[in-house]
C-alpha cells in the first residue's frame, strides 16, 4: 500500500512510521505545519507547530530511509481548530481541540489530500487498534497499551476514515517498549518529552490566551437560585468544575467550597454552588457520530459504557436517540462534565461513537444546595 | 536518477570548479601570513579577485568576499544605511521593493524595526516589474530623505530583469547609493559593475555551480559602509575574518567557466524554457507566467496554476522523478504563498498555486521532454487534491 505516514517530530509517530516501513509499505512521511509562525521554537514536544519538531520529524525520516515533506494546512487549523476553540470557550463550552485535529485535519483534510494525491492510508502514532468483526467491518478498540490508549481521541473517526487509518502501536504492551524500540531502530526521539499541552497556546496557560483572545468584561457570579454572590472579570475565564479563582466574598451557607456549575456567555454569568451539584446524571449532544458500523437500534436504552475525558475512565450508562438528540444516562452520578467535551461510547474495548456534550443535567436539583448546611 | 530541476536554489558544483577547490583546499597558509605559504596563500586569493573583477566590470579593490549573498546584501544595505545616516540623520528611508530576496527585504525591514529606518517600497505591476515613473516623482519630493535604494537584479523566483542601470542613474543624481541583489542574475545575463553605477552588488557562488558559503558584496572605490564584522580588518576593514582563498579559487572558476560561454548558454536556455513554457501551457491552458510579457531570465520559468497547491505539485513531481520548487527554499521547508506574488498583487490561493522550474548548465532538451511526459498526471492529482483553504 502508498502510506502517507503523519510525522509530528515525536517518538510514537515516528516508530509508527518505522513499522508501516518494515510491513513492506511504500511510505512517505510528511510533517503538518500548522502554525503561520515557523519561527516559533519551543523545547520538548508540542506534537506540532514548532521547527524543531518539523526537524526532528525530518530526521527520523532521514533515518528510515523515506522521503519526507511538510505539508501547509495552517489556514485550515485555524479555521477549523483554533478558531473554533475559542468560539467553544466564547459560548461556554469547554472544548477538545486535539479531537477536533483528528476530526478536520487529520483524518480530514490530510486524509482526503492523500487519497486524492494516490495515497491509499494515513498512519500515525495513536496508541489504539484496529479489528475486523466476522462480517468484514472494521472497529477500532482500545490499544493494549491500556495506560497510553487514546482510542478516546479517535472517537470522533467514521468507517469511512477508519478505512484509510493505520495504526501500527496498536498493539504495544507500553510506552516504554516503543521508546525502547526507538532507541534500537536509531530514531533520536527516542527520549524525547511527551506532550500535553495544547499546541496552539505557546506558555500553556490556556485561560491567559483565551482572556487575551476575547478580552474581558465584568460578570456577576451567582447561585442556582439567582442570587448575587460576587463579580468576574470575564465568563469564558472560568470552566465548569474549577474551583480556584472564585472572588466571593461572604462564605457558602454550608460553609464548603462552591464550584463552577455553569457558564451562561449570553449574560456573562457564571453560576456556582456546591461540589455535589457538578454530578450530572445525563448528558445529551446532537453533534454525534458512528465510529464504524452504527449500532442497529438506537430507539431502546442500551447499556454501554462513556468516557467524558481523555484520560478518564469509562463509566457504566445507557444510551437512546431520542428527538435527534444522543442522550447518555450515567449509572451513577459523574462529576467533571461539562458542555463541549466529548462523550465516547464503548462496547467493551469497542469504540461506538462520540458526541459533543450540549446539554447536561445535574444529579442534584437545584433547591438541594443547602443540604447539610 | 531524478532529474535536477532547481537551479536557482543552487547549482550543482562543476567538475572543473571541484577540481580547483580541491586542490587549492590543499594548499597551506593563511593569506595574511608575510611567510612563503602565506604569499602563496595570498597569490590564490588575489588571483581569484582579479579574475573575478575583470569578469563583472569591476576594479580589483573593489571585491569585498563575503560568506555568500545573504552576508552581502546585509553588509550593503546595513552598512549603507549606518554610514549614510551617522552623516545625516535626516536620510532615513530605505526604497526597495516587495518583491526582493529575503536576504535584502528584512534588513531593511529590521532597520526600520530597530534603527529608525523607514521601508518605503516602490509599486510594481501585475508581471513584477518596478514602477519607474512612480520612483521619479517620489525622488522629486522625498530625494533628501532617501539613504539609499536596494533593487535586485534579476528576481530569484519569477526571473524578472530590472532596469538597474537606469533606477541607478536616476538614484545618483540625487547622491543616493544604489545597492543591487545581483545573486539570481550574476553569470545568466551580462553585469558590468562599473557601467551600472551602483555603490554596492551582491554575489554569490553557488548559484553559478561554485561551493555554497562563498560569495562577494562588490563595494565602488569612493563608496563607504559601515562594517557589520570588526577584527582584523580584512577586505578593506569592511569585512574583518582569515579570508577564503580555496573557496574564492573556487568562485573564480565557476565565475570563468559560466561566463566563458554566457552568451550561447543564455541562447540554449530560453530554448529549452520555451519549450517547456509551450508545453506547459499546452496541457493548462488556465496556467499563468507569473512574469507575463516583462523580460526575465532564461533559466527561469514560475508558473502559478488555478486551484492547485505547490505542497501537492512538488511533491507528486518529485516522486515522478523531477527536482522543481515552489519559489524560494526556506528554513522549515513548508510552502508558505511566496511574498513575492503577494507583492504582485496575486491572492493567497493563487499564489499557492506556484511552480519554479530553474534550468541550468546540466539541462538537456531530454529533461523538458521528460517532465512535460510527467506533468500532466501530477497537475491532474494535484488539481484534484485542491487547495488548502477549500
Amino acid at each position: 500500500m502508498k502510506v502517507l505516514a503523519a510525522m509530528s517530530g515525536g517518538v510514537d509517530s515516528a516508530v509508527a512510521a518505522a513499522r508501516a516501513v518494515e510491513a513492506g509499505h511504500e511510505v512517505v512521511g510528511v510533517h503538518l505545519a500548522l502554525s503561520r509562525m515557523p519561527g516559533t521554537l519551543r523545547t520538548g514536544s508540542r506534537g506540532c507547530c514548532t521547527i524543531e519538531d518539523s526537524m526532528d520529524a525530518q530526521r527520523a525520516a532521514s533515518v528510515l530511509g523515506i522521503p519526507y515533506y511538510v505539508w501547509d494546512f495552517s489556514e485550515r487549523f485555524k479555521e477549523e481548530v483554533v478558531d473554533e476553540f475559542i468560539a467553544e470557550y466564547e459560548a461556554g463550552r469547554t472544548p477538545n481541540p486535539c479531537m477536533r485535529c483528528n476530526e478536520r485535519i487529520k483524518f480530514a483534510a490530510l486524509l482526503e489530500k492523500a487519497l486524492a494525491l494516490g495515497f491509499d492510508a494515513v498512519c500515525t502514532g495513536h496508541y489504539a487498534t484496529l479489528l475486523t468483526d466476522e462480517a468484514g467491518n472494521l472497529e477500532l478498540h482500545r490499544s493494549a497499551a491500556m495506560a497510553k490508549d487514546q482510542s478516546y481521541v479517535l472517537g470522533v473517526l467514521t468507517e469511512e476514515q477508519l478505512k484509510h487509518s493505520m495504526f501500527p502501536l496498536g498493539a504495544s504492551a507500553s510506552k516504554d517498549l516503543i521508546r525502547a524500540e526507538a532507541e534500537a531502530r536509531g530514531l533520536s526521539v527516542a527520549n524525547k518529552p511527551d506532550s500535553y499541552d495544547i499546541c496552539f497556546i505557546p506558555e500553556g496557560d490556556t485561560q491567559d490566551w483565551i482572556a487575551d483572545k476575547l478580552g474581558n468584561a465584568t460578570g456577576d457570579i451567582v447561585d442556582r437560585a439567582g442570587n448575587v454572590l460576587g463579580s468576574h472579570e470575564g465568563s469564558h475565564g472560568f470552566t465548569v468544575g474549577q474551583r480556584k479563582g472564585l472572588s466571593i466574598g461572604r462564605p457558602a451557607a454550608d460553609g464548603k467550597p462552591r464550584y463552577v456549575l455553569e457558564i451562561r456567555p449570553k449574560t456573562n454569568t457564571v453560576v456556582v454552588g456546591p461540589q455535589a451539584a457538578l454530578a450530572i446524571a445525563e448528558m445529551s449532544g446532537t453533534r454525534f457520530t458512528w465510529c464504524g458500523q452504527a449500532p442497529k437500534s438506537t430507539d431502546e436504552w442500551s447499556d454501554i459504557l462513556v468516557q467524558v475525558r481523555a484520560h478518564g475512565e469509562a463509566v457504566p450508562a445507557e444510551f437512546a436517540i431520542v428527538d435527534g438528540e444522543l442522550v447518555i444516562r450515567v449509572k451513577e452520578p459523574l462529576l467533571g462534565v461539562a458542555p463541549g467535551q466529548t462523550a465516547v461510547l464503548y462496547l467493551g474495548t469497542r469504540v461506538l461513537g462520540q458526541t459533543t456534550i450540549d446539554k447536561t443535567v445535574s444529579a442534584v436539583p437545584a433547591d438541594e444546595d443547602l443540604v447539610g448546611a | 536518477m531524478p532529474v535536477y530541476l532547481d537551479h536557482a536554489a543552487t547549482s550543482p558544483m562543476r567538475p572543473a570548479v571541484w577540481e580547483a577547490y580541491s586542490q587549492a583546499l590543499l594548499s597551506v597558509g593563511n593569506p595574511s601570513s608575510v611567510h612563503k605559504f602565506g604569499q602563496e596563500s595570498r597569490n590564490l586569493l588575489e588571483s581569484a579577485r582579479e579574475s573575478i573583477a575583470s569578469a563583472i566590470g569591476a576594479n580589483r579593490s573593489e571585491i569585498i568576499f563575503t560568506s555568500g549573498g545573504t552576508e552581502s546584501n546585509n553588509l550593503a544595505i546595513k552598512g549603507l544605511f549606518w554610514n549614510r545616516n551617522s552623516i545625516d540623520s535626516n536620510r532615513n528611508i530605505i526604497l526597495t521593493a516587495g518583491t526582493e530576496h529575503h536576504a535584502a527585504l528584512d534588513p531593511s525591514y529590521w532597520l526600520e524595526d530597530n534603527q529608525g529606518a523607514k521601508v518605503q517600497l516602490v509599486p510594481v505591476d501585475e508581471r513584477g516589474v518596478l514602477d519607474l515613473d512612480w520612483l521619479e516623482t517620489y525622488l522629486k519630493e522625498f530625494n533628501e530623505s532617501v539613504a539609499l535604494g536596494s533593487f535586485m537584479w534579476a528576481n530569484n523566483e519569477t526571473g524578472v530583469i530590472s532596469d538597474i542601470p537606469t533606477i541607478s542613474r536616476m538614484l545618483a543624481k540625487y547622491g543616493i547609493p544604489a545597492h543591487s541583489d545581483a545573486v539570481a542574475a550574476f553569470g545568466h545575463i551580462p553585469i558590468d559593475f562599473e557601467a551600472s553605477q551602483l555603490a554596492t552588488l551582491a554575489v554569490s557562488a553557488h548559484k553559478l555551480g561554485g561551493p555554497v558559503g562563498v560569495g562577494a558584496l562588490l563595494v565602488g572605490r569612493s563608496v563607504k559602509l559601515a562594517s557589520l564584522v570588526h577584527g582584523g580588518g580584512q577586505e578593506r576593514g569592511m569585512r574583518s575574518g582569515t579570508m577564503n582563498s580555496a573557496g574564492v579559487t573556487a568562485f573564480a572558476a565557476a565565475v570563468a567557466e559560466t561566463l566563458a560561454n554566457q552568451p550561447e548558454e543564455e541562447l540554449r536556455l530560453a530554448r529549452l524554457s520555451q519549450l517547456l513554457i509551450d508545453g506547459i501551457l499546452e496541457i493548462v491552458p488556465e496556467a499563468q507566467l507569473s512574469r507575463g510579457s516583462a523580460p526575465g531570465l532564461s533559466s527561469n520559468v514560475h508558473f502559478t496554476f488555478p486551484g492547485c497547491s505547490a505542497d501537492s505539485l512538488i511533491f507528486l513531481l518529485d516522486a515522478a522523478g523531477f527536482s522543481v520548487s515552489a519559489g524560494s527554499a526556506c528554513t522549515a521547508g513548508v510552502n508558505r504563498p511566496s511574498h513575492v506574488l503577494l507583492a504582485m498583487g496575486r491572492s493567497e490561493d493563487e499564489a499557492t498555486g506556484a511552480m519554479r522550474v530553474t534550468l541550468g548548465y546540466t539541462s538537456t532538451e531530454a529533461d523538458i521532454e521528460g517532465f512535460l511526459k510527467a506533468f500532466p498526471a501530477a497537475h491532474e492529482l494535484a488539481k484534484r487534491a485542491g487547495l488548502p483553504s477549500k
